[in-house]
């Protein structure tokens, strides 16, 4: 589903590269979670295949079910099923929440061809889908995130998620400013989206996020590069020894 | 020899021939004894002063030369023109004016309710008392110069205890054709205790039209009176506006204005209320939108002139192109005037490199036991909320329109009159295809 192939990647304006040759596959209904210290270039990666700007790739590529993902607009990825759910959600006063997921629904099924929902289809799917989340009906009605608390932004990403259903979902720091009980709804958002048709790729710095959702594969990023990659048990180990040793392996 | 040179040598009291444009032989050709000395008397306080100039502090960034230098004719017959797309659906008293002149035929306000007089100043035997007393209280040269050429425009008496339920809606159409035409309309509003009513001004234009509008617009609150008063512009890209708005309100009456502005090439709004009683109330909100070329300018004044009045304001403006904008607002508390609050606020948003707003809030404060505050803000679209948007799938104009619309949010949200605030929001959000069924981005019952 996504391929990424030595990918070099700076900061705009900036001489300094991030991502030094990165390599990474990610097969459709797969988990993979990218761990690493801090710095060594987790977000700028899901940045990158979002599309931010203020990234500048030198060389490498990004193949994305055959189509080359450089190529294409922000919104285009996310039509494409690529979607980001942000460590920092932004607050979008006067956008309210509900003409956000309408709005966004219906470009994706414009690009697939589809018509738009109809109504009392998109209502039906809202409320259950928030009902999933434990989110009340009136964060529906809300400005996006405004006034929001850390918990509510990113169960609020994952409503986004349920209701848009992405082929590829980033996770970007989910788990960031999560108590034990927001990470548990979460966990059981981002695990209710695991299918045959779906990948998730999940960017984090702790190991905790990973005990309600188990990866297939774990990644450490460290100095711009995959240094070592493994199953699940390799975040217990990440968990138990810290990211020293595979940054000193990636040294030798 | 330029208008401003010649105008500094000239005695004050009369302006030169360049500042009275056209309208001296305009005011000659003037036919019909009617009114013949409320005339003379508007042109001569014309004639005094000429049209402003930029030497003037409150006309500073606002240029009329463009006023003058055309050739502008009264109407004297109805003209025709297609008001389907203009007109707004409001289940309403209706009058409509093409060019200045009433339009019978596409005017319906009949049952009214008993107390409620509406209709048009021409066909009163009499103008009302209210009228002329503007120029008295030292009004400004388009005042004077609307009541040169008075005669037509709405009054409307609401009496005692009276609600008028169903809005009154004016539409002023200006129509395209070879000859540019000016329109002086008057709107006289006077509501008696307790009295209640909504008036939309709706000024629209054909495609082409180059008119010049000039109104005045006087409202009396008496006692416990409530009037919603709205101006929705929609005047063509070459259409020239200029229009004053002054209001009275005793005590416990609620005066609710807004102001929105979407087009026009040249605009100007002042309003000004007179809080002259205990518990007068005053909101302004303010939408202008400005693109292409135009220039927008709003000068409100609250004059807090007795203790325990309030006054709350906010104007938004959204500039596009090389869209210039104004905005000053002045909050004057009298010595003496306790206890009074009075807020403002303006914001603005830039949508392109070149264009460019003048904002100057002015407090002038003379009591001390007063809660008052302004804040004035200029800024671009969030960039980040441009991308979570797209992040979405949105397209990047549509994400960018959304977010304009959702920054001229809250004045929409006073808006009470659903019809006005689809219209305003297809205006600025123009650009969006028609699947963002725009309605319920705004929760209009907020």
């Amino acid at each position: 589903m996504l391929e990424i192939k030595d990918l070099h990647v700076s900061i705009e304006d900036e001489d300094k590269p991030i991502l030094k040759g990165l390599n990474l596959t990610i097969p459709k209904d797969e988990v993979h979670a990218i761990m690493g210290p801090n710095g060594a270039g987790k977000s700028t990666l899901s940045a990158v295949i979002a599309g931010k700007d203020g990234y500048e790739v030198t060389s490498g590529s990004i193949t994305y079910e055959g189509k080359d993902l450089l190529e294409m607009e922000v919104e285009e990825r996310a039509q494409a099923g690529i979607l980001m759910g942000f460590q920092y959600p932004v607050e979008i006063p006067g956008v309210k929440n509900i003409y956000l997921l309408r709005a966004a629904l219906n470009a994706k099924r414009e690009a697939e061809g589809k018509g738009e929902i109809p109504a009392p289809e998109f209502m039906k799917l809202i409320k259950e889908k928030s009902a999933f989340m434990k989110m009340d009906s009136a964060f529906l009605q809300r400005a996006v995130n405004e006034g929001f608390s850390g918990g509510e932004k990113k169960r609020n990403e994952i409503l986004q998620m349920l209701v848009l259903e992405p082929k590829l979902a980033l996770l970007d720091e989910i788990d960031s400013g999560l108590d034990i009980d927001a990470m548990k709804i979460v966990a059981k958002g981002v695990n209710s989206l695991r299918s045959e048709e779906r990948s998730i790729m999940i960017v984090t710095h702790y190991q905790r996020l990973l005990d309600y959702i188990t990866p297939d594969h774990v990644h450490v990023l460290v100095d711009g590069r995959i240094a070592h990659s493994g199953d699940a048990n390799l975040a217990l180990e990440l968990e138990k020894r810290g990211y020293d040793w595979v940054t000193e392996e990636a040294e030798a | 020899m330029s208008d401003t040179a010649i105008r500094r040598d000239a005695p004050q009291g009369v302006a030169t021939k360049a500042a009275l444009g056209h309208f001296d032989e305009a005011f000659k050709a003037q036919t019909g004894a009617a009114l013949t000395e409320l005339r003379q008397q508007g042109f001569d306080a014309f004639a005094a002063h000429g049209l402003p100039s930029i030497r003037e502090e409150a006309w500073k960034y606002t240029d009329v030369r463009a006023i003058g230098k055309t050739n502008f004719a009264l109407a004297t017959s109805l003209h025709s023109a297609n008001l389907d797309e203009l007109q707004l659906d409001l289940d309403a008293y209706r009058l409509v004016f093409v060019d200045g002149v009433f339009d019978a035929e596409r005017s319906s306000f009949d049952d009214l309710p008993e107390g409620v007089s509406l209709g048009t100043l021409s066909q009163r035997s009499e103008l009302p008392q209210q009228f002329g007393s503007q120029l008295a209280a030292s009004a400004g040269p388009f005042t004077a110069l609307n009541q040169a050429f008075a005669g037509e425009g709405v009054y409307l008496e609401v009496a005692r205890n009276v609600e008028l339920e169903k809005p009154v809606y004016v539409l002023f159409v200006s129509s395209a054709g070879d000859q540019p035409w000016m329109s002086h309309p008057r709107v006289l509003i006077s509501l008696a205790d307790n009295a209640s009513a909504t008036l939309v001004e709706h000024f629209v234009a054909e495609q082409g039209a180059a008119n010049f509008t000039n109104l005045v617009t006087e409202g009396t609150l008496a006692h416990g009176a409530r009037l919603d008063h709205y101006k929705l512009n929609e005047a063509s890209e070459q259409d020239l506006h200029v229009a004053n708005l002054k209001v009275e309100q005793q005590g416990d009456s609620l005066f609710k204005q807004h102001n929105l502005t979407l087009g026009g090439r040249l605009v100007r709004n002042d309003i000004d209320t007179e809080l002259n009683g205990e518990g007068g109330h005053t909101e302004y909100h303010g939408l202008f939108f400005v693109n292409g070329r135009s220039h927008v300018d709003n000068h409100t004044v609250v004059n807090h002139n007795v203790a325990r009045t309030f006054s709350n304001e906010n104007y938004k403006g959204i500039l596009n192109d090389r869209g210039r904008g104004v905005f000053n607002g002045r909050v004057y508390i009298k010595q003496d005037a306790q206890q009074v609050r009075g807020y403002q606020n303006n914001a603005n948003l830039l949508l392109s490199d070149r264009a460019e707003v003048d904002t100057k809030p002015e407090l002038e404060i003379y009591a001390d036991d007063v809660l008052c505050s302004h804040g004035a803000s200029t800024g671009q679209l969030d960039e980040d909320a441009v991308f979570a948007l797209r992040a979405r799938g949105i397209a990047d104009e549509h994400a960018r329109a959304l977010l304009t619309l959702a920054f001229a949010g809250e004045v929409l949200e006073s808006t009470a009159i659903a019809a006005v605030a689809q219209r305003v929001e297809r205006r600025v959000a123009g650009m969006l295809p028609d699947r963002f069924d725009l309605e319920g981005l705004v929760d209009i019952s907020a």
